[in-house]
């Protein structure tokens, strides 16, 4: 049953990266609680929008879940307090009517501000790039049954590629650590024989660009509850045990650049 | 313009974070520790000494539950490890020197971890919800230091005798009556051990996954093992300062050295 609720949102605004911030109180009033939390946001700017205000700034792109460009801390919680949910998959029926929402944008040093909720993940970027890629024709791929995979090792290895980048781990974690997000980029490929060539190689060198801009982690486990794929700390575990192998590897073994 | 001044900003933050990191690559096996993970790494692996001393330090305290001879034997013992094969105390030492550098590098990490999490992490101004993260976790940084000023008082208190105007040096049983008989002294060996508490519960579980140790087996066991290791360790330590405020371990008027001459007791 669709019901209408009114809710008073504590919006954080910034003009630019550069400009001190602060909290814009908006009372959003008859939404629909059937509405995702960002259709919420897009009522409320049309709104403001027929009052001449500048509009929320938030990023949103396929709206189901599955393209990680969505990312708000929602009442100090990344992605709201739904499990395994992405901000475009929460819906306003999770609130009360009559309910403060606070929502930030993810805040890390290494995620600055662009404009009120939307901020900058280009680290995951260069960790992504320093893992390794090819840029020649390299022919059509192999065919995909060629190499067995077995069972759990392909749902594992599928746990980790869930990663979908937005950024909640890093958002969630006390330290603004990357580890979940990077430990699943890694651990996806190290799972499986196609990535078993060049396993510590990529370990090494996605780690350490990590480190170049965020935290360490210090095991608290926030990254793993706010994950919206609920991906596990266990790729964290086992990406630590492929870094030290690394370094404690045969280097000429060890496939090293 | 909006995306060219966030890229810049972004630079000048990767240049900030970068002139934290050390600028000189030291060679291998120190360049593992001039990596974060490598100092976790560190970590967990003295830690696992400390977790050992922790609990090795609390069995031989047991032994005042025996009385005050089996105590001064039991020290006596420490100071003859090796028989005469090593010279007398050496192996107390070498051991005494491993737990020094453990200490050292288990502090070092924690330091400058902490600092570059300082450094990279923002706050929320709306404040935040922790969903997982206990108590314990969170309190890593504090609890560590409160246990390092501690150890540095307890050093002063029952080794070196500083605080102690009935401190006898070579007579542990009596030094530890003497000193937890004070209701403050007691009191504040309480609260030390609640700091060690929640940082072996969290030290402990932390150790599995620093090092990678995990496997669905077992996963379930590691926070439960944790916890049983913390309250063993709470339980056998605080039993010391209860005992001794209520009696039941007691000076019993008498120094071992009345019976027993002192003979060579240096430290």
């Amino acid at each position: 049953m669709e019901e209408k609720i009114n809710v008073t949102l504590k919006v954080w605004r910034q003009t630019s990266p550069n400009e001190p911030g602060f909290f814009e109180i908006i009372e959003a009033n008859d939404i629909s609680t059937d509405a995702s939390f960002l259709e919420m946001l897009d009522v409320v700017n049309e709104r403001l929008l027929d009052i001449d205000r500048e509009p929320i700034a938030f990023e949103s792109d396929c709206r189901e879940g599955i393209c990680g460009t969505c990312g708000l801390m929602i009442n100090g919680q990344a992605h709201g307090p739904e499990k395994a949910t992405a901000t475009c998959q929460l819906h306003m029926r999770t609130f009360k009517n009559g309910d403060n929402i606070i929502i930030e944008p993810w805040r890390a040093d290494a995620f600055p501000i662009i404009k009120d909720l939307v901020v900058d993940r280009s680290p995951f970027d260069e960790i992504i790039e320093s893992g390794g890629y090819i840029s020649v024709n390299s022919g059509a791929a192999a065919e995909a049954n060629q190499i067995p995979v077995p069972k759990e090792v392909a749902d594992t290895a599928f746990d980790a590629a869930a990663c979908i980048g937005c950024g909640a781990c890093v958002a969630a974690c006390p330290n603004s650590a990357a580890q979940l997000f990077t430990a699943a980029k890694i651990q996806h490929l190290n799972l499986l024989p196609q990535g078993q060539a060049e396993r510590y190689n990529r370990a090494e060198s996605m780690i350490e660009k990590m480190e170049e801009f965020f935290g360490t982690c210090t095991n608290h486990g926030e990254c793993e509850s706010a994950c919206p794929k609920e991906i596990s700390i266990d790729f964290i575990a086992w990406t630590n045990r492929d870094f030290i192998k690394s370094k404690l590897r045969n280097p000429k073994k060890a496939n090293y650049k | 313009m909006q995306k060219v001044s966030a890229e810049q900003k972004i630079k000048t933050r990767k240049e900030k974070l970068k002139k934290t990191r050390f600028r000189i690559k030291l060679p291998w096996p120190l360049s593992i520790y001039q990596t974060y993970v490598g100092k976790k790494w560190v970590m967990a692996l003295t830690g696992i000494g400390l977790l050992g001393f922790v609990l090795v330090h609390m069995i031989g305290n047991f032994h005042l539950y025996e009385g005050p001879t089996q105590t001064h034997e039991y020290a006596e013992l420490l100071r003859d490890l090796g028989g005469h094969l090593v010279p007398r105390t050496l192996i107390l030492w070498l051991l005494r020197i491993g737990l020094i550098a453990a200490f050292a590098l288990h502090i070092h990490s924690a330091y400058s971890l902490s600092k570059r999490n300082v450094i990279t992490n923002s706050q929320y101004r709306g404040g935040r919800k922790y969903v997982v993260a206990n108590y314990a976790s969170r309190t890593m940084r504090w609890t560590g230091p409160i246990i390092g000023l501690y150890l540095i008082y307890h050093l002063a208190d029952l080794t070196w005798g500083h605080f102690n105007p009935d401190y006898v040096r070579g007579d542990p049983y009596h030094n530890v009556v003497a000193s937890l008989s004070s209701i403050p002294v007691a009191a504040l060996y309480i609260f030390a051990n609640i700091a060690l508490a929640l940082h072996i519960f969290h030290g402990t579980w932390s150790i599995f996954q620093s090092l990678g140790i995990n496997s669905p087996r077992f996963n379930p066991y590691r926070q439960a093992l944790a916890g049983i290791f913390a309250l063993v360790i709470f339980a056998g330590n605080i039993s010391f300062p209860i005992f001794v405020q209520s009696g039941v371990i007691d000076d019993r008027g008498d120094s071992i050295f009345e019976t027993q001459p002192p003979g060579n007791s240096e430290s």
